[in-house]
């Protein structure tokens, strides 16, 4: 982004992250901006906005300023409605209870396959990355909003390893795979809103953030890019978004 | 060898027909119960990444040099990297394995799987919710439309995918997981193992039921009558315990719901003494805080009063309106 602003990279992605969700949705959100964004959303638009958490909590209400470490942390559950086993929130998953799953990302492909797992040849990985978590669960079994950092090196043609399954190799493979249902709705960074063509299931441009342009965003992604036939601008972050999201993460854990 | 380590039925039958599962009194030491963890057995850690995780126990269980131990758990923390650091273990089956999301990648996770050839083996994490789920269920598997189309799925052989015989639809059978020794902390139980736990209960009921033999360390040990007055918390019941070890701050660096958050100053310190040096730094911390202590107690002076205080302070403030 060339022109200043006055918000972060990390903020604006979150702030573009929270509009995607819909009030009354039941949202499955990872650690992260995730977290943050889905908390966004339920302290402005979205009051009826029901979280969940892989630690096994459902309907959260985080504090501001007590941000969890992890999703698997006492933190969590303040206020919540309900603690479960985290085998049986993730089920809910699998039952269908969850209208869109929210997660962060490393590397992603033109698919929105995600990988969290190896860098280089799995059988001898020149990294190996943390894994899974629920990622996997989360995108197989549900529609994912993904918030991530756009780089080249994390937008690439085909990712070394699909750790959590976008559309597979595009067209019908994703459902041919054994899920029938859900696959990536959105994928947000700093630079643009991504959303997926209904027949090759290719990522595509749907709209630009303020101040950039589609070389830009071209050019930091390792792939090329489709644009949508409309693209819109995104509204840039309001004042109440960025007042709420800072009162909530006073210390820019993860808005840094 | 079937690498989903699949037990027969029969036989995991008669291992429990021979458990004392009798109603008795299992108090005993940290040294003592150690001795259920044996060279080369399969160990089910409780808790989640750094909640509830039984930290006394594996410092035990290290102190003793264990060996060749294959660990699960659902999302594993820095136990992961002390387990490997140690040589305690060269095999750990887990969902997602670093230090915090809050510091990157381990090092020493790192170091171990890319040059020393040990094993990260990972599931997605309600697959290992339902590798314990069919353990403590006492069937071969248990099917679940999570990991298909994934490379997740192509490196687990184990895991068969198959047509389902009503549907047609594919589906994915994951393999029980029956640990011969689970390690689970808990906020009180009684003197027999009926356990209460506060909080995130994460897969340890599960963990509990699948397991050989269950090592509880516990906060507190209360009454059978305290018990009985809130069975509804009860969350593990005596029959599946063999141990329990009394440890205040048995989490320690890491969380115990309503008691303590986790002591993020020494987590930090560790995190970025062993990243920076993962085979020197680890040593260095292994040595200080898990081989040079006489008790559990000169560990938690170790880590200081002044973050003990704090830790708890914020750990007991998830009851305050």
């Amino acid at each position: 982004m060339t022109e200043a602003h006055n918000y972060t990279a990390a903020e604006i992605l979150a702030v573009l992250s929270a509009r995607q969700l819909r009030d009354g949705q039941v949202v499955f959100a990872g650690i992260g901006t995730p977290l943050l964004a889905a908390t966004l959303a339920q302290r402005t638009r979205c009051p009826a906005l029901t979280i969940l958490f892989e630690g096994g909590v459902v309907g959260a209400f985080v504090e501001p300023g007590k941000l969890p470490p992890s999703t698997n942390d006492q933190r969590c559950t303040k206020r919540a409605n309900m603690v479960l086993g985290s085998a049986d929130v993730l089920l809910l998953l699998q039952r269908g209870y969850v209208d869109v799953g929210f997660m962060g990302g490393a590397q992603i492909d033109q698919f929105g396959n995600l990988n969290s797992s190896f860098i280089g040849d799995p059988a001898k990985p020149k990294t190996r990355l943390p894994g899974t978590g629920g990622g996997n669960d989360i995108s197989s079994l549900t529609n994912m909003i993904v918030a991530m950092k756009h780089e080249k090196r994390r937008f690439v043609e085909k990712v070394d390893f699909i750790t959590s399954p976008g559309f597979i190799r595009g067209g019908n493979t994703r459902a041919e795979s054994g899920l029938p249902t859900g696959g990536m709705f959105r994928v947000i960074t700093e630079l643009a809103v991504f959303g997926f063509d209904d027949k090759t299931r290719r990522m595509k441009v749907l709209a630009l953030n303020p101040g950039v342009s589609r070389e830009e965003v071209q050019d930091n992604t390792g792939f090329e890019l489709h644009f949508d036939e409309k693209i819109e601008v995104t509204a840039p972050p309001t004042e109440h978004e960025l007042q709420t999201l800072r009162m909530l993460d006073p210390e820019r854990l993860f808005t840094a | 060898m079937l690498e989903a380590q699949l037990e027969s039925y029969t036989q995991l039958r008669e291992d429990m027909s021979r458990r004392d599962r009798s109603l008795r009194e299992k108090v005993m030491s940290l040294e003592e119960a150690a001795s259920f963890v044996q060279d080369g057995m399969k160990v089910g850690i409780g808790g989640s990444t750094m909640s509830r995780t039984p930290m006394a126990m594996i410092w035990e269980v290290i102190r003793q040099r264990r060996k060749n131990l294959s660990v699960s758990r659902c999302i594993i923390s820095t136990d992961g990297d002390l387990l490997f650091g140690s040589g305690a273990s060269n095999h750990i089956i887990t969902s997602w394995f670093a230090q915090g999301i809050l510091w990157g990648l381990s090092k020493v996770m790192r170091y171990h799987v890319e040059t020393q050839g040990k094993r990260f083996e990972e599931w997605s994490h309600m697959a290992v919710g339902m590798r314990y789920r069919a353990g403590g269920m006492g069937v071969p598997f248990l099917p679940t439309r999570a990991m298909l189309g994934s490379d997740v799925m192509t490196q687990r052989p184990e895991a068969k995918q198959i047509d389902c015989p009503y549907t047609g639809e594919k589906l994915l059978l994951i393999p029980a997981l029956n640990p011969d020794v689970a390690l689970i902390h808990v906020q009180r139980c009684d003197a027999y193992g009926n356990a209460q736990m506060d909080g995130l209960q994460f897969m340890d009921i599960d963990l509990a039921l699948a397991a050989k033999s269950v090592i509880l360390t516990t906060e507190r040990i209360v009454s059978n009558d305290q018990i009985r007055r809130a069975p509804d918390h009860t969350k593990i019941p005596f029959f599946c315990v063999d141990a329990v070890v009394e440890v205040p701050y048995g989490s320690a660096p890491h969380e115990c719901y309503g008691l303590y958050e986790p002591m993020m100053k020494h987590m930090e310190a560790y995190v970025s003494q062993v990243n920076s040096d993962p085979i020197n730094g680890m040593k260095e911390y292994l040595d200080k805080y898990f081989y040079s202590p006489k008790s559990w107690n000169e560990y938690l002076s170790l880590i200081g009063m002044e973050e003990l205080l704090e830790a708890s302070q914020r750990g007991r403030s998830i009851y305050n309106d």
